[in-house]
């Protein structure tokens, strides 16, 4: 039997799609312009500028939509952290991933109604949404408008510091990305996440 | 990585040789003439200036023509602070009223002094000469152009041989040009009959125009590129000058054989690397980078894809 659930509402499917698409513009200018070479250009420098400048921006705003979205919808429930008994419940389910999940044991923690992700996922998205995205946001913007950082910080430019913040968080989310792209696969069929998060519906396992 | 770190240390020597050379000026002591000097700065430094009128007995108060007012303190900063100004100028400047004829009095060039002096020889002012015949200062204008336009012997500083920080070189070199080439000087159109648009306009194509002007001088985009001199003279036609930010933004950043070659030695010693150099005072994007991050950053990355793949690899052979 096939349950669906509903779990993916119109906002969050709208927030997550332009949010997907800046972040991959994000990426793809970042690494151009960080590794900007004269004889191998990936994007020519002034263009890979304006794209970066402009999807940042525009991710930007629309963290504004997950951020509301969450507050007004019973949404934000799904990522309340219990510090009690976190450790074990992340244990486990990496032990699922790792053993579990091929000797055909059943996930620890189904998706259902009231959770609709595991804690190690729960983890991710908390992090990389309300610690790695806000740094980026902050750090973006400093960046743009540079005359508002402090110009020496232990004699090391502040403009530079911001930028190896900006640098390091963004390796962080690279990495969040390959996972969280390869975890989405592990759904029902491969691609039933996928779908979820297009239509709306959850597929839960049989 | 290894070649490169050789290729800087040489660098550093030949500049540290060329710095620790004994300063020419010795900007240290008490100018040697303050008290002459002082008598033709009572009137030559302010806006008004006052005498006694001979003939009426009465004290007069005139304006100062303003190309005739210098600063003192500017003056004893300058490299010629030991002067006397009757050292160029004629004694005869001595009485007051000044002869009139004294008006036609000529001006020295640089090469006048310093040309074809040992002493001078390291600032290649023949070089420098010959330079700046080529530049188009010298090939659109007539001799009217001469070194004075740009560097007024009663202030000039040598910014790059001292221990000026790149902040301070960019901001008075870059005034040299705007004395001129700010649409809203006199001096511009003393020799020219075109009007300038504003300079941010020509220069929109640069995302946020102030923060290039005040990180890197004019000269880093419009002289030759392959300039070997010290400070280039050859100033290019406009539509030569760099338009590539990827000449100054990658990690073989011309600016290293420009602007940032001045970096006083202290700044060296302390830090070694010329990355530090950089990273010391300016922030460029794709040059400024780190190397522990840039590893650290690839080894991550492939041990993630590593992971999937592993994980992928068990999934279907358990399947
Ligand atoms: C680039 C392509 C991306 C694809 C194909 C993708 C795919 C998916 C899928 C299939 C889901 C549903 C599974 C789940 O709930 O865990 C999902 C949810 C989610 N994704 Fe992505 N994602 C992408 C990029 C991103 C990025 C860049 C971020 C954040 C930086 C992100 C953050 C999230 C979050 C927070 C959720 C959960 C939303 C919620 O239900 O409240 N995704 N994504």
């Amino acid at each position: 039997m096939t349950e669906k659930l509903y779990l993916y509402p119109i906002w969050l499917r709208i927030w997550h799609a332009i949010n997907a698409l800046m972040f991959l513009v994000l990426l793809v200018t970042g690494v151009s312009l960080q590794y900007s070479n004269i004889d191998f250009p990936l994007i020519r420098f002034d263009y890979a500028v304006t794209y970066h400048n402009i999807a940042g921006i525009i991710l930007s705003i629309n963290y504004l939509i997950f951020v509301l979205g969450n507050l007004t919808t019973g949404n934000a429930r799904f990522y309340k952290l219990k510090i009690k008994g976190l450790f074990q419940s992340l244990m486990k389910q990496a032990n699922y991933y790792m053993f579990g999940t091929f000797k055909g044991e059943e996930t620890p923690f189904p998706v259902n109604a009231d959770r609709k992700f595991n804690p190690l996922q729960k983890v991710a998205y908390v992090v990389t949404m309300y610690v790695f995205i806000p740094i980026m946001i902050i750090t973006g913007l400093a960046l743009l408008f540079p005359e508002t950082i402090v110009e020496n910080v232990f004699n090391l430019s502040g403009i530079y510091l911001t930028a190896l913040l900006h640098g390091i968080v963004s390796i962080m989310l690279l990495l969040f990305l390959v996972i969280h792209l390869y975890f989405s696969t592990m759904g029902k069929t491969p691609i039933s996440n996928f779908k979820s998060i297009v239509n709306g519906y959850h597929e839960a396992h049989d | 990585m290894l070649k490169k770190s050789i290729l800087a240390l040489l660098f550093t020597f030949s500049i540290s040789s060329m710095l620790t050379a004994k300063m020419i000026v010795n900007m240290d002591d008490e100018p040697a003439h303050m008290e002459d000097n002082k008598l033709c700065f009572d009137c030559h430094s302010k806006a008004v200036y006052q005498y006694e009128n001979e003939f009426s007995g009465k004290i007069e108060r005139k304006a100062m023509n303003p190309n005739f007012i210098f600063k003192p303190e500017e003056f004893y900063s300058g490299v010629h602070r030991h002067f006397s100004c009757t050292d160029c100028h004629s004694p005869d400047y001595e009485t007051f009223p000044h002869d009139a004829e004294l008006r036609l009095e000529e001006m020295y060039s640089c090469l006048d002094c310093h040309g074809g002096d040992e002493t001078y020889a390291r600032f290649h002012f023949e070089t420098i000469e010959e330079e700046f015949q080529k530049s188009v200062h010298a090939t659109k204008h007539d001799e009217s152009f001469n070194c004075w336009m740009c560097h007024d012997p009663h202030s000039f500083k040598i910014m790059t041989h001292g221990n000026y920080k790149i902040s301070e070189i960019v901001e008075y070199d870059n005034n040299t040009c705007f004395s001129c080439h700010d649409y809203k000087t006199v001096k511009f159109q003393r020799i020219s009959d075109s009007i300038k648009p504003p300079l941010e306009e020509i220069h929109d194509f640069l995302p946020n125009f102030e923060l290039h002007f005040s990180a890197v001088r004019c000269l880093e985009c419009h002289t030759d590129t392959k300039d070997t001199m010290w400070v280039a003279h050859n100033i290019l036609p406009k539509e030569k000058a760099v338009k590539n930010c990827v000449e100054c933004h990658s990690t073989n950043t011309m600016l290293t054989a420009k602007l940032y070659k001045y970096q006083n030695i202290e700044a060296r010693k302390d830090r070694g690397t010329f990355n530090a150099v950089l990273l010391n005072e300016a922030y460029v994007i794709g040059a400024n980078r780190n190397i522990y991050l840039n590893i650290v950053s690839i080894a991550l990355f492939l041990l993630s894809l590593l992971g999937v793949a592993v994980h992928v690899f068990f999934r279907i052979k358990k399947k």
